[in-house]
């Protein structure tokens, strides 16, 4: 084992962690550790853009996008936090460009923009142009220019070092930050990363899904370090559903079709989304049309033999713009599909794509130990973390400005934290969590398969938890994911050795994937509303009265080692916006 | 009740007729067991619109667990996943059964070769170690650079400007280029197309004051001068990048002196 002292550690190399990085880097001595190279990282998957009032092309201020945020998100949003974003989205994108991001243009030169789901011009009078984009591959460029410019202020990275676990230690009665412990892919070897603070930025946990826009890699890593450290996780129930995943697949093919004019057909051919969102049509937010599609569905107006679909269609488009502004998501409907998005409609379907949830933080990106405290030195952001501005449902093209704007908060709180505070001392045998979790995995003579538990995971997910829930199908989910928690006690691996050990590694993922479903189900089920991205068909309606607040999740351990899952809440945070009903 | 799911795996249909027996064909390596490399063949059944990492997958999950490999997003983004395949370079997650197996009656006539891209280290089956393929990318000065104070708002830039430097933003770093170029193989040092492809991505960038800095990084014995267009990186580009039009885009910058 080896020990090293950072002032700064960053868990997770994608946008948020890169531009956390970039600022810590200049204010401490900071280290990134990440399960993949920076540039695997899912950021770079997302495409249709970054939201921010440039008013480039149309008016708009970010005042009318705080509102939007708050609406798409049904309310449950932090409005202090979603002003926060919508105000600093500005500069993130200004500064993104001065770092080179190469945006679209208009032909005046300036940054290029379009419209996105949910995003409209004075409170929901119409759709604005209000997505800042590089074609189809925004995220792209934003991973690969962050990249850059950490590679020109020389970050310190760890690639392939994969972080399980949290070290904490009571100082004064209270818990402070020590550091983390990673394995060392290439190696099998255990580092313990000693650090004043800790920023977690690791990404989603969206592969307990079967359909899903998620990377393989997308498995929960930091919440559940978190979690089994005894810290809350919030609105885990909330998870986004992508309207327009590629049909059986679940690959992202961006909201930004439709900012271009795509639309969204039946069967029957018929523009079904004029039924539901009279106004912004295929433009609603993604959790209405994610549940108009299934509606579609389950009324028998799907497509296809088993009617289990419907269409993306570009057709109406001409070609030159499909080229110039979507040309990876027509590629990919090429390629997956052998399908020509010129002359035929693409094959979709509703996919996992995001969770609202997470670690929850205050605006500077600190991590709440319960709703009031924070636990000094520890910090996240991105999808990892829960401020919460997405509240119940994200609006497209704001989780780029999320990891930007709270990224560089998070990465400038944590070091400026770390410059005045003392290394907390390391707790005792502070690499024993994960080595006897990788000793315990690498003995195993177990007969449970690490494929097997996965896939049942995965399908009772996409069964029970996915865009229409009840108590019944989430009852079902949650026995489900007990049985399979027992059955993961008895998992071996067949590959035993230490150097890349991927068979080890998605074995620990998978732990972290069962322990994140459960705490999704438990806070689901009571939550006996439907509001954004949660919808019980027992409960059709919003509940302002009794769930105007937020899922503060805790892991408790009885005397005999028995887990449960304590649920308590915390209010949502109201300035300037009451709750109204949502409607597009 | 739930929400309707599909319990077939991706771009599968009914029943198991449409299902093909191929043959796998994978350099095996594990310095752990063995300092030799060796072949080893899986048979598996397959719906041919799966991709190769789908058999990777397969065979990892339902055969032989120590298989390793790289990849994460599935679909040709995050550049993870560069591999030989039939003895070129592509993304395991964008290459199709179908596309590359030759099927008579539900059978591959011939395996499926895979083995790790070539001039660089293996450290385990299909990984390799990456560090000096970053190295190489690194030593361009990869950024943005610009001189004199900040505009308030964006810098300008037309259309046109923007579309100069288009095709080589889209490079993901996955190697696959540098790894199919023979003069990276027979020498470490040359620079190789993937560098030179983030150099021409600033070079001919509007915005960059560096061009002279990168130009003359590249005017080294390792550098632009060592490329023999022979277009291997063009085709293996899963971006469809053309990488050999930007080496001489690059090589022309240098003679001319003008960007």
């Amino acid at each position: 084992m080896q020990i090293h002292k950072y002032d700064t550690v960053i868990v997770g190399a994608g946008g948020a962690g890169m531009r956390a990085a970039i600022e810590a880097t200049k204010r401490s001595r900071t280290a990134v550790l990440t399960k993949l190279y920076p540039t695997r990282s899912h950021t770079g998957a997302a495409q249709g853009g970054m939201a921010a009032a440039l008013a480039n092309v149309e008016e708009d201020n970010w005042e009318w996008h705080t509102f939007d945020t708050i609406k798409g998100g049904d309310y449950l949003v932090d409005q202090d936090a979603a002003e926060i974003l919508a105000k600093e989205a500005i500069d993130s994108v200004l500064d993104l460009e001065k770092m080179g991001l190469p945006f679209n243009r208009t032909p005046e030169g300036r940054i290029d923009q379009r419209r996105f789901g949910g995003h409209s011009r004075n409170h929901g009078e119409a759709p604005v142009r209000r997505s800042c984009y590089a074609a189809d591959r925004t995220g792209h460029m934003i991973l690969q220019t962050l990249y850059q410019n950490c590679v020109k202020q020389g970050v310190e990275f760890f690639n392939e070092f994969y972080v399980l676990d949290l070290l904490l230690n009571e100082v004064d009665g209270q818990r402070r930050t020590a550091g983390v412990v990673a394995l060392e892919l290439a190696t099998g070897e255990l580092h313990v990363f000693r650090a004043k603070a800790v920023v977690f930025a690791s990404g989603g946990n969206g592969k307990f899904y079967k359909v899903t826009s998620n990377a393989h890699t997308l498995t929960g890593d930091g919440q559940a370090a978190a979690w089994r450290r005894g810290l809350p996780l919030e609105d885990m129930e909330f998870f986004q559903f992508h309207p327009t995943g590629i049909w059986r697949m679940g690959i992202l093919l961006t909201e930004g079709a439709r900012g271009e004019g795509g639309i969204l057909r039946n069967k029957d051919g018929e523009r079904f989304m004029e039924k539901y969102a009279p106004v912004m049509k295929d433009l609603a937010s993604r959790d209405v049309v994610s549940r108009s599609i299934y509606t579609e569905i389950r009324e028998g107006r799907g497509c296809g033999p088993e009617g289990d679909h419907v269409y993306l269609d570009l057709t109406h488009l001409p070609p030159e713009q499909l080229d110039a502004k979507l040309p990876d998501i027509t590629e990919f409907a090429r390629t997956y599909l052998g399908i020509e998005p010129y002359t035929d409609p693409i094959p979709i379907q509703p996919t996992a794509h995001y969770a609202m949830g997470g670690i929850p933080t205050n605006v500077q990106g600190e991590v709440l130990a319960n709703n009031t405290d924070v636990v000094p030195g520890l910090y996240a952001a991105g999808e990892v973390a829960c401020v919460s501005v997405h509240g119940a449902n994200r609006l497209g093209t704001n989780s780029l400005l999320d990891i930007n704007v709270f990224g560089r908060r998070a990465g400038i709180a944590a070091a400026e934290y770390a410059s005045r505070a003392e290394f907390v001392e390391l707790p005792e045998a502070p690499e024993k969590f994960v080595a006897d979790e990788v000793a315990r995995m690498r003995e195993s003579t177990g007969s449970e398969r690490v494929t097997e538990i996965r896939k049942d995971l995965q399908e009772t997910m996409d069964r029970n938890a996915m865009v229409f829930r009840t108590e019944q199908t989430l009852k079902e989910a949650l026995e489900d994911i007990t049985a399979l928690r027992r059955r993961y006690r008895n998992v071996s691996i067949q590959d035993k050795g230490r150097r890349f050990n991927t068979d080890l590694l998605e074995a620990l993922e998978l732990g972290n994937l069962l322990e994140l479903a459960e705490v999704l189900v438990v806070s689901a089920l009571a939550r006996k509303e439907s509001r954004g991205g949660h919808y019980r068909e027992d409960y059709p309606h919003r509940d302002d009265v009794n769930f105007m607040r937020h899922t503060m999740a805790y892991r408790e351990v009885d005397s005999e080692g028995n887990e449960s899952i304590r649920l308590d809440y915390k209010p949502v945070v109201q300035t300037r916006y009451q709750p109204m009903e949502r409607k597009y | 009740m739930a929400t309707p799911t599909l319990d077939k795996p991706a771009g599968a249909e009914a029943g198991a007729d449409h299902l093909v027996t191929v043959t796998f064909r994978i350099r095996r390596f594990n310095p752990e067991v063995s300092d030799q490399a060796s072949w080893q063949d899986f048979e598996l059944a397959i719906d041919p619109k799966e991709r190769v990492l789908d058999g990777l997958h397969k065979i990892k999950w339902e055969i032989d667990g120590t298989l390793t490999f790289r990849r994460s997003c599935a679909h040709g983004v995050c550049g993870s996943d560069a591999m030989r395949i039939n003895g070129r370079n592509r993304l395991a997650c964008k290459t199709l059964i179908k596309d590359i197996a030759v099927l008579k009656d539900g059978r591959g006539t011939k395996p499926i070769t895979v083995e790790p891209i070539q001039g660089m280290t293996v450290l385990k089956d299909l990984v390799v170690d990456m560090e000096p393929f970053f190295q190489a990318y690194r030593d361009v000065l990869p950024f943005l650079i610009t001189e004199g104070n900040e505009p308030s708002r964006e810098r300008l830039q037309s259309p046109a400007d923007r579309a100069r430097f288009d095709d080589t933003t889209k490079c993901i770093l996955c190697a696959a280029c540098t790894s199919s170029c023979p003069i990276y193989w027979s020498d470490g040092q040359y620079f190789g197309p993937a560098a030179i492809v983030n150099a021409h991505r600033f070079i001919f960038d509007s915005r960059d004051e560096a061009a002279e800095r990168r130009l003359e990084i590249l005017n080294d014995r390792d550098g632009v001068w060592r490329c023999r267009t022979t277009f291997n990186c063009t085709d293996a580009c899963p971006r469809g990048i053309e990488v050999t039009k930007a080496i001489q885009e690059v090589k022309r910058a240098l003679v001319t002196r003008r960007v």
